[in-house]
């Protein structure tokens, strides 16, 4: 799989942000297990706090620790991490400037707490900062992570997410901080990072991808791919959806077949009733496959590779996740 | 088995004065809360709807195309029973600039507003909108001129952040860290001693060494312009706290059926208990329904593959694989749905059936405010 070339040959920090609900942690998470080919390794990051990786992999909840969660379809190593923002910062002063004492002086005094909670920027710029150095780390002068996927805050969120140590460097015009999120927005601006947004085939996910393209353009962050979660399948014939939108399709020629089937037959006859429900059934899915199709459209002008993910009725489980991972890779993705 | 939340009766209870929809993300709460302000109108109450972040289509079915802070009247509401609608979209910024406005003079009140913290603050980073959506909430039930506050929640990363913001703020304000910023600006230094005494040296040290000087200073004059107005700020937040823990106001965890949405409307539910805040009940959206119940996913599907063997009735064959995959799709719902209602069986649930699209209109509104009602369309 690694051996191949995918859409997003060089690039080191894949963030998958979406709409509320649209299953971004699923796509983050079957991303981190599609790059994962042979002899590579990725680390799959989450920011909010939500333990969703955890529960994705079946895992009890992570502790602020690169730990091996999976291994990728194409047998690389697949490590996850919960950052902590309060965790992250004694890290990043220890790291950085050596504080020791002072930083657990920072941390009673309060200091840690306002920095991570009551000024919430901040706790982005430690995010972002955990997530770069995770990228930048190197090993014996190789990079630690062939590829880092980032569980990111939601569309209504990610521009200013990411943009965040811009804001930093507005504020700080020299110094260290201002040196760290230089060096951050870098990366972030870079070819090395692509942002992918995750969208259902609805009206209000595919307008907030829409609106976040719009807005990560304008900040010079790079756009990635489009990944479309939850596609039903065509199971009709367009002519026969278009007949079945307009309630056209004859009752009789379904029962019939359901009669052929076997199914709901009592006393000799198909049930009226149940071909009734089913013709309902029928025409709202027609529907929705009629208001997929302008969808489409829609994200088809935003000119960006777009990849679909099929919708698994029974939900996402760990064999769902490698599901996915395969068909990231086939749609070139991974 | 668990009760069915009644909503009409909710909304119809003149002593209801505030409803607070939350939940996470992605779920319909916006839509849910402006259905419900609808409702409550056309049944005669005098209503506002506040809005954080609304979708632009269903801003404009209520006649909101702009984002200006201030009620505006929903036209083509039914008045007839003597109700009325007023909508408004939260502007973060402009609320922290009446709150600033508020509680300092015209020049301390421009330092502020100067202040490059402060456009930061007030603008751009993500936590100032949960502050200002309670501070907002605080001020439109001031006003009297509403007898029902419908209030949407900010999208945050959990539904809690909102509840937590107006506490924060406070516990901020008692905090050491902030005496500490102020000290210098307010004794030339000499005050820090006193403050906290030893490991002072290294943490000044620190902190320049990491925000570098000039941070340090303009973040000092902020907290220091700020002063003035804590006591109003904390005077602030804990009223709206009380006034969520009030009894005129009920909270409607809105969820959908999906494995993420009920586990944060779990910990809501929990939450909620925790701060004896008032529950009304839960709002489960975009539940999938069928009229052919007593055919299984199983036989359907078997159905399904009789035909495609005989390669007959293709039409028939589809629409059986149509009605697996929706009873597979119920089924799985209603076993998360089981999981939470035997998890807090207390909670009243109501389901709103997965609407075909997206609401545009109040005609969509009402089809939506009379399923939380109960009632089938």
């Amino acid at each position: 799989m690694a051996s191949r070339e995918s859409d997003w040959d060089g690039v080191r920090l894949h963030v998958v942000t979406g709409k509320g609900g649209t299953g971004k942690t699923t796509v983050a998470a079957a991303l981190a297990l599609a790059l994962a080919g042979p002899g590579r390794r990725t680390l799959l990051v989450e920011v909010e706090n939500r333990q969703g990786i955890a529960q994705l992999f079946d895992s009890p909840p992570l502790p602020y620790e690169e730990r091996k969660v999976a291994v990728g379809p194409g047998g690389g190593d697949v490590f996850a991490l919960a950052v902590d923002p309060e965790e992250a910062l004694l890290e990043y002063l220890e790291m950085f400037y050596r504080l020791g004492r002072a930083g657990r002086a920072l941390r009673r005094i309060g200091a840690i707490d306002f920095a991570t909670t009551i000024a919430p920027g901040m706790r982005d710029v430690l995010l972002t900062g955990k997530v770069y150095e995770a990228v930048r780390r190197q090993k014996a002068g190789q990079p630690v992570y062939d590829a880092v996927v980032l569980d990111a805050p939601p569309t209504g969120r990610i521009t200013r997410f990411l943009g965040v140590n811009a804001e930093v460097a507005g504020l700080a015009k020299i110094g260290p901080i201002r040196g760290q999120a230089d060096n951050i927005m870098g990366l972030l601006t870079s070819p090395q990072t692509a942002v992918h947004v995750v969208t259902l085939l609805e009206e209000m996910p595919v307008q907030e991808t829409a609106d976040a393209v719009t807005d990560l353009r304008a900040a010079g962050l790079p756009v990635g791919g489009i990944v479309v979660d939850a596609v039903r399948s065509p199971l009709l014939r367009q002519a026969d959806l278009t007949a079945a939108a307009k309630g056209r399709l004859d009752p009789e020629v379904v029962a019939a077949g359901l009669q052929a089937a076997g199914v709901g037959v009592r006393g000799g006859t198909v049930s009226g009733s149940l071909v009734e429900s089913l013709l309902v059934e029928t025409a709202e899915h027609a529907a929705r496959v009629a208001l997929e199709k302008s969808e489409r459209r829609t994200l088809k002008a935003l000119e960006r590779p777009t990849y679909e993910l099929p919708l698994l009725p029974e939900g996402v489980d760990l064999g769902g996740l490698y599901a996915l991972a395969e068909h990231l890779c086939r749609q070139g993705a991974a | 088995m668990t009760a069915a939340l009644d909503l009409d009766q909710v909304i119809g209870d003149r002593s209801t004065r505030i409803i607070v929809c939350c939940g996470s993300g992605g779920v319909g709460k916006t839509t849910t809360a402006a259905a419900l302000g609808l409702r409550a109108a056309e049944q005669g109450r005098n209503v506002v709807v506040l809005t954080i972040d609304p979708a632009r289509r269903l801003a404009q079915s209520m006649g909101l195309d702009a984002l200006d802070n201030t009620p505006r009247r929903v036209k083509k509401v039914d008045e007839a029973a003597g109700g009325s609608l007023d909508a408004m979209m939260l502007d973060m910024k402009r609320t922290f600039d009446e709150v600033v406005l508020a509680h300092a003079t015209p020049e301390r009140a421009q330092v502020i507003m100067d202040n490059p913290f402060y456009q930061s603050l007030s603008s751009s980073f993500s936590g100032t909108q949960e502050y200002m959506a309670m501070e907002k909430l605080g001020q439109l039930r001031a006003e009297e001129r509403w007898d029902l506050i419908v209030v949407d929640t900010p999208p945050s990363r959990s539904a809690l952040d909102f509840l937590d913001a107006p506490k924060r703020l406070g516990s901020f304000l008692d905090g050491r860290f902030i005496r500490i910023l102020m000290a210098p600006a307010k004794t030339g230094g000499r005050a820090y001693l006193k403050v906290i005494g030893a490991g002072l040296g290294a943490v000044t040290a620190a902190m320049t060494k990491i925000l570098g000087a000039q941070v340090l200073k303009d973040l000092q004059a902020f907290i220091a312009a700020l002063d003035t107005m804590f006591g109003g700020f904390r005077e602030r937040a804990d009223a709206t706290y009380q006034l969520l823990q009030a009894s005129g106001t009920r909270f409607v965890v809105v969820a959908a059926p999906e494995r993420d949405a009920l586990r944060e409307a779990s910990y809501f539910v929990e939450r909620l208990g925790e701060e004896r805040m008032p529950l009304a009940g839960l709002v489960l959206n975009r539940v999938h329904t069928t009229g052919a119940r007593s055919l299984s996913a199983a036989r359907s599907t078997a159905g399904a593959e009789t035909l495609e063997d005989t390669q007959e009735h293709a039409v028939a064959a589809g629409i059986l694989r149509l009605h697996a995959d929706r009873m597979r799709m119920i089924e799985r719902e209603q076993s998360l749905r089981g999981r939470f209602t035997a998890a807090h069986p207390a909670v009243a649930v109501v389901d709103v059936a997965a609407q075909p699209g997206d609401v545009h209109d109040l005609a969509g509104l009402r089809v939506i405010g009379a399923a939380l009602a109960g009632l089938r369309v």
